[in-house]
């Protein structure tokens, strides 16, 4: 079922023009498949073409977006099932439960430290992005009250009630950030379409353990004239994530490869339900990682979560900044003469490669020491170290290489090089190409300043 | 959306209870609201009958045929309790359950390895100057499937142990345990395949896992050690399809067949470029179902390499405690692997190995034959 930039041609005016900046309609085509240009790219079309064309390109699962207009997520988009194969979209959207039976000063402040939360990973802040109320205490009146404080923040909100009441009354407060509304079950269908209309929020549809179901619910709220829905089919936990995997895995599957309606919308899980049978907090903790890793490698778009322990989260961040890399293109810095402090010809000359994660490690490290050096960047294709070692990027005459084409050498009196720890193996075929003395520093970046102050005082 | 359209959609969700009370003073309304409200109750009435009149429809979950399947792979015969990996005939449970669940394998060294993180220090210190001990302790005390011996101290660069020294620790581990073993050299590409020739003639007969063959080494002495004492062998490439299958094609022609050869795609860490091991174990995988026969073999994963990364080990107050990010880190490592479908997992954390095998037990039952709780409650039930 994947659209071809054939496909896609035979609706564009084929005139060439190129106002698009490319050579040809057939370029253009390729690029909007691609989604590196999009239709408004184009200025020749109109009317029939135009709606026709969105129709081909919409992905296999639907885009919805919510919260208020400055500060939206979007979730969703995705066109594949294997990312190899193009690349996801959309990171999943990282949300913290927040029950509304609480003091609404520690509502305040829970949220801020959800909205303040950060981890820094190669040169990028990773962050939560929504906040889940929960109307824990059933009443619509503490709810709608909850909703009052989170709407101060103008920060993205998922309200969480199955009582189209409570739903109702938050909407009242919060409806203008356009919230995420959780959730319309068999029970509230119509109550919950209805709100979601009239107050134009996207809807996340509940059916537990129950594809069939799920099935000719969507079918009822699609009727109902409804286009943005979020399905969650159930998280069970512990023995029961087998039937959790399972259903995720037949949603995708089926509005990826068999682009059926009913399922072509986001999947939600919920980690935080593998607390309900909980106890001990740092076994609970791992356990909801362990599911929200799960549900992330099976096509989760958006966790509710529980935790905000550091150590919980770096996991899930970092595993969804791989996941959302994208597959084309290598992650890569520039190879050559990267400076560090107030360098000059005494300055120590540090090898690595140029593997971004590899080169963002360093510089961290280099930086946090108040490091004076200059670090050589080797191109190994975006290899890490022991990987380039293996994979023979990492050579003697790669580097002798380097070290002729950076001009190093016009820039420093010595000729010594700091490899690696990882590369040590390399060391006496480095030597042997490039005529510098070689030097085996620390297998971790980290222990650079260290290395550095010791050869100093030597 | 132009004024008329905007007021019937806006009319149509009104709550149909209210549109009845109007309608009660019929003539004055009909008046004011002109024919548009007629229109709307109307249309509303009508979308809301055919909403219910929708049929019920099937599911029909969407289960694929596959014109390949993965070789089952035996290890552990003789004195040992045998497993078995692979087998699959299918990507997903829901298509058809896998015949064996993950396996995880501890690792285990011959030498006291100074240099382990403190949160795996703590439960084996007292038995890592005896690598029978320590085996022992991983099964007895946490369960282990499997142990995997690495003779780290046969490295040149490490303590230089003999082929033959290395073959006394084998049979140490042999005595103290009833598991299969993987037998791991010390990644020394000249002495590696000595050294796992004399181990596998030390452990002749009890099939274990010899690891491993690679491009850099005499892959053919390994497979000819596993021929002539009747074990398997780890095929060992770097994140790399094509030299897998490379590797994978020679060892055949030395005589090794499919249900004896085990492949590691090689395991990048969480955060450290796990996304191309998910990748190629996918792509290994999808080959092996479509009916690439050089691809067609379980796979392994040295999930251990997390504990490399410095989110897993390095002390930094505002990341919170080494005790908890360390298992996780190998959890979610070796997780991500597992779903991506690797079958064996050399891991060291007896956390991270129980939550593991938890998941991976799961993949050998039916789809939907498992109580589950019923969630509908828990947005009130829910409390931590």
């Amino acid at each position: 079922m994947q659209v071809t930039a054939m496909d896609v041609y035979r609706l564009l005016p084929k005139t060439n023009c190129g106002k698009c900046d490319e050579s040809s309609c057939m370029a253009f085509a390729t690029k909007l498949i691609e989604k590196e240009l999009t239709l408004d790219d184009c200025p020749q079309l109109s009317g029939d073409e135009r709606q026709k064309l969105e129709d081909l390109l919409a992905p296999a699962v639907r885009e919805i977006t919510f919260g208020p207009e400055k500060n939206q997520v979007v979730v969703g988009g995705d066109e594949v099932l294997y990312r190899f194969e193009l690349t996801y979209y959309n990171p999943t959207a990282l949300v913290v439960d927040l029950p509304d039976d609480l003091p609404s000063e520690e509502i305040r402040k829970r949220a801020s430290d959800i909205m303040n939360l950060k981890f820094e990973r190669t040169g990028e802040e990773l962050t939560l992005d929504a906040i889940a109320l929960r109307n824990k205490s059933g009443s619509p009146e503490k709810f709608a009250e909850a909703a009052g404080t989170l709407a101060e923040l103008n920060f993205p909100v998922v309200l969480c009630t199955f009582d189209p009441e409570a739903m109702r009354a938050a909407l009242e407060v919060l409806g203008d950030q356009r919230p995420l509304m959780y959730a319309a079950t068999k029970d509230n269908l119509q109550e919950m379409a209805d709100l979601s209309i009239s107050y134009g929020c996207p809807l996340v549809l509940f059916s537990p353990g129950d594809l069939e179901e799920m099935k000719n619910l969507t079918r009822r709220l699609r009727a109902m004239g409804l286009t943005e829905i979020i399905l969650d089919p159930g998280t069970f936990t512990g023995e029961g994530i087998g039937d959790t995997i399972d259903n995720f895995v037949m949603i995708r599957r089926l509005a990826v490869e068999e682009r059926d309606e009913d399922f072509r919308f986001p999947i939600m899980g919920i980690p935080a339900l593998s607390r309900l049978s909980g106890g001990d907090p740092v076994e609970d903790n791992i356990k909801e990682a362990t599911v929200a890793a799960t549900l992330m490698n099976r096509y989760a778009d958006i966790l509710i979560l529980g935790g905000t322990d550091i150590w919980e989260l770096m996991p899930i961040l970092t595993l969804r900044q791989g996941l959302y890399t994208d597959p084309r293109k290598p992650q890569t810095v520039d190879p050559g003469i990267y400076e560090f402090g107030d360098v000059d010809e005494n300055s120590p000359v540090i090898l690595t490669t140029n593997f971004s994660l590899t080169y963002y490690t360093v510089e961290g490290d280099l930086k946090a020491g108040d490091v004076t050096a200059y670090l050589l960047v080797l191109d190994t294709e975006g290899r890490a170290v022991d990987v380039s070692l293996a994979g023979g990027q990492l050579t003697g005459t790669a580097v002798a290489d380097l070290i002729k084409d950076s001009g190093i050498e016009d820039r420093v009196k010595d000729r010594v090089l700091i490899i690696p720890g990882l590369a040590a193996p390399a060391s006496g075929e480095i030597e042997d190409d490039t005529g510098w003395k070689v030097l085996v520093g620390p297998r971790d970046s980290s222990g650079i300043p260290d290395y550095l102050e010791k050869l100093a005082s030597e | 959306m132009d004024k008329l359209t905007e007021l019937l959609k806006l009319l149509q969700n009104t709550e149909s209870i209210e549109i009845n009370e109007f309608r009660i003073d019929v003539d004055e309304l009909e008046l004011y609201l002109m024919p548009v409200v007629q229109q709307a109750i109307q249309k509303t009435v009508e979308v809301r009958e055919a909403v219910e009149a929708l049929p019920e429809e099937e599911f029909e979950p969407p289960v694929k045929t596959y014109p390949g399947e993965v070789a089952q792979v035996k290890l552990g015969e003789g004195t040992r309790k045998p497993v078995y990996l692979g087998g699959q005939k299918a990507l997903y449970r829901f298509e058809e359950p896998q015949p064996n669940p993950p396996v995880v394998t501890f690792d285990v060294f011959d030498i006291p390895m100074p240099g382990l993180p403190r949160p795996i220090r703590e439960h084996f210190s007292d038995v890592m100057e005896d690598p029978g001990d320590w085996a022992r302790k991983a099964v007895k005390e946490y369960g282990a499937n499997m142990v995997t011996i690495h003779l780290i101290g046969t490295g040149p660069k490490v303590m230089d142990k003999s082929p033959r020294e290395a073959a006394n620790d084998i049979e140490e581990v042999l005595q103290a345990v009833d598991v299969p073993l993987v037998i791991g050299g010390s990644g020394d590409p000249e002495k590696d395949p000595l050294v796992l020739e004399k181990a596998a003639e030390a452990a002749e007969g009890e099939r274990c896992l010899l690891a491993s063959a690679n491009l850099d080494l005499d892959y053919r002495k390994v497979a000819r050690a596993a021929l002539d004492h009747n074990h398997a062998v780890l095929s060992w490439a770097i994140t790399d399809v094509n030299m897998q299958k490379t590797l994978n094609r020679y060892l055949m022609k030395e005589g090794l067949s499919r249900e004896d050869i085990v492949m590691d795609p090689t395991t990048c860490a969480l955060g450290y470029g796990i996304e191309f091991s998910i990748d190629v174990i996918t792509r290994t995988r999808l080959a092996a179902l479509k009916g690439d026969a050089d691809l067609q073999m379980p796979m392994s994963s040295g999930t251990t390499n997390a504990w490399g990364s410095r989110e897993a080990w390095m002390k930094k107050d505002e990341w919170g405690p080494t005790d908890y990010r360390g298992p996780l880190w190998e959890i979610v490592t070796g997780l991500t692997m597992m779903l991506s479908g690797v079958d064996i997992f050399m891991m060291l954390h007896p956390t991270s190995v129980r939550l593991l095998r938890e998941i991976g037990e799961t993949f050998t039952r039916e789809y939907m034959t498992t109580e589950t709780p019923d969630l509908r409650e828990w947005i009130t039930e829910l409390e931590y």
